[in-house]
């Protein structure tokens, strides 16, 4: 996908394991996951409801958590 | 202003009245003024596709080009004041932070999350078209930062085009994948039918991503707001993906959303830091205009997101 065949890793902090140059991921199940763009994210923290592909719910959670302990739900403000 | 904007557009011959200096400084609240959105917007259009009918010579009028400073000028003032910010950060390690704080905590955000759990067809529809003001132009102000910038920054930032571009399948540009959206729903694909309706705190998002774009000087800014943008966009997007599936949208819709969803996991790696941090590492002074646009990014868009929401608050309990 590079053009040059070379295939790198790039590791975000506290995130995703950034692939550029694959054609494809080949999941825990085997599944073969093409790859359509020049770089993909893959999920490190196993949260990503979309694996192999990281979904930033390496965030999501400490997030989804904080709200729910200070905010009601919108559903409740009516 | 607006309508000034249109006859100085329409009857291009000669001196022409064009909003003045005055003008603009005597808008208040340039951030909820839709009258001057929508001047300003007609100006930058005038560098994207223009207006059927319109002279293209009128992107570079000298009349028009001085009737937009003031403007400009006017719409920064205010985008600073409303994402003062006091950090300065000078190296890409410090530039990465800085972003990742700024934006980790948003989560979905209540307009998303909205959309995603209680909004009525008839509302996300609304959302859709309010919306297409940018995704019909999706990534083109950020198109104009490419010549201004060098190296790995630049290298960077083409990437991220690349994809918003379709990665090399046309049928996969986003900003055709939103048109596709819209017309599965049979909503109109022009985009002057959304300006005309659109609020004041749409356009002014709209255009706060021209004002970074189109100056040279801003061009910190505009990467930051990328950034920012980026950054929070996955979460929202899975949420109002899983909306469009709740109302049993066409699949046109859903699609949209979930593409966002991965493919902004990976651009916002990429927006703080291969593109933020090496333009950083690379031209230090810019730090502070890249927390700027960020910063800028989460108030206007934030500003925008609120008027939908009250909107909606405004119908529920009005029909209560
Ligand atoms: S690393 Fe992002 S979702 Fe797991
Ligand atoms: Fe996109
Ligand atoms: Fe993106």
């Amino acid at each position: 996908m590079t053009g040059d065949g070379r295939v790198t890793v790039q590791l975000c902090p506290g995130g995703p394991m950034l692939l550029r140059g694959a054609d494809e991921v080949v999941a825990d199940d085997g599944t073969v996951h093409p790859v359509g763009r020049p770089v993909v994210a893959l999920c490190r923290c196993r949260r990503s409801q979309r694996m192999p592909w990281c979904d930033n719910s390496h965030k999501a959670r400490r997030t989804d958590r904080a709200d729910r302990a200070d905010r009601p739900e919108r559903s409740d403000e009516n | 202003m607006s309508e000034a904007v249109i006859r100085a557009l329409t009857v291009p011959t000669g001196p022409r009245p064009v909003p003045s200096p005055d003008d603009a400084r005597r808008v208040t609240d340039p951030l909820t003024d839709r009258d001057f959105q929508l001047a300003l917007w007609m100006l930058y259009e005038l560098h994207y596709r223009g207006f059927d009918g319109i002279d293209p010579d009128l992107e570079w009028d000298p009349l028009l080009i001085a009737a937009r400073r003031p403007m400009e000028a006017a719409l920064e003032a205010a985008v600073r004041e409303l994402a003062a910010v006091d950090d300065e950060p000078t190296t890409a390690k410090e530039v990465a932070t800085a972003l990742t704080r700024m934006t980790n905590g948003c989560g979905a955000g209540e307009l998303a999350t909205f959309l995603g759990r209680h909004a009525t067809k008839t509302q996300f529809r609304e959302y859709l078209a309010e919306r297409a003001v940018y995704h019909l132009h999706e990534s083109d102000p950020q198109s104009f930062v490419l010549p201004r910038i060098d190296g790995p920054a630049k290298v960077a930032l083409a990437e991220l085009q690349y994809d918003e571009y379709g990665s090399g399948r046309p049928d996969r540009i986003h900003a055709g994948l939103y048109a596709k959206a819209l017309t599965s729903l049979g909503i109109p694909t022009d985009l002057l039918t959304h300006v005309d309706r659109a609020e004041a705190t749409t356009l002014a998002s709209v255009n706060t991503m021209s004002l970074f774009a189109l100056n040279r000087r801003l061009r910190g800014a505009a990467l930051g707001h990328l950034a920012a943008f980026e950054a929070t966009s996955s979460l929202p997007c899975a949420a109002i993906a899983e909306g469009a599936r709740r109302l049993g949208l066409p699949p046109e819709v859903a699609d949209y959303y979930d593409e966002h969803v991965e493919a902004d996991a990976v651009h916002e790696q990429l927006a703080i830091r291969d593109i933020c941090g090496a333009l950083v590492e690379n031209e230090p002074a810019l730090g502070a205009d890249v927390v700027l646009g960020a910063a800028a990014c989460l108030a206007v868009d934030g500003l925008a997101a609120d008027v939908l929401l009250d909107r909606w608050r405004d119908l529920r309990s009005a029909a209560s």
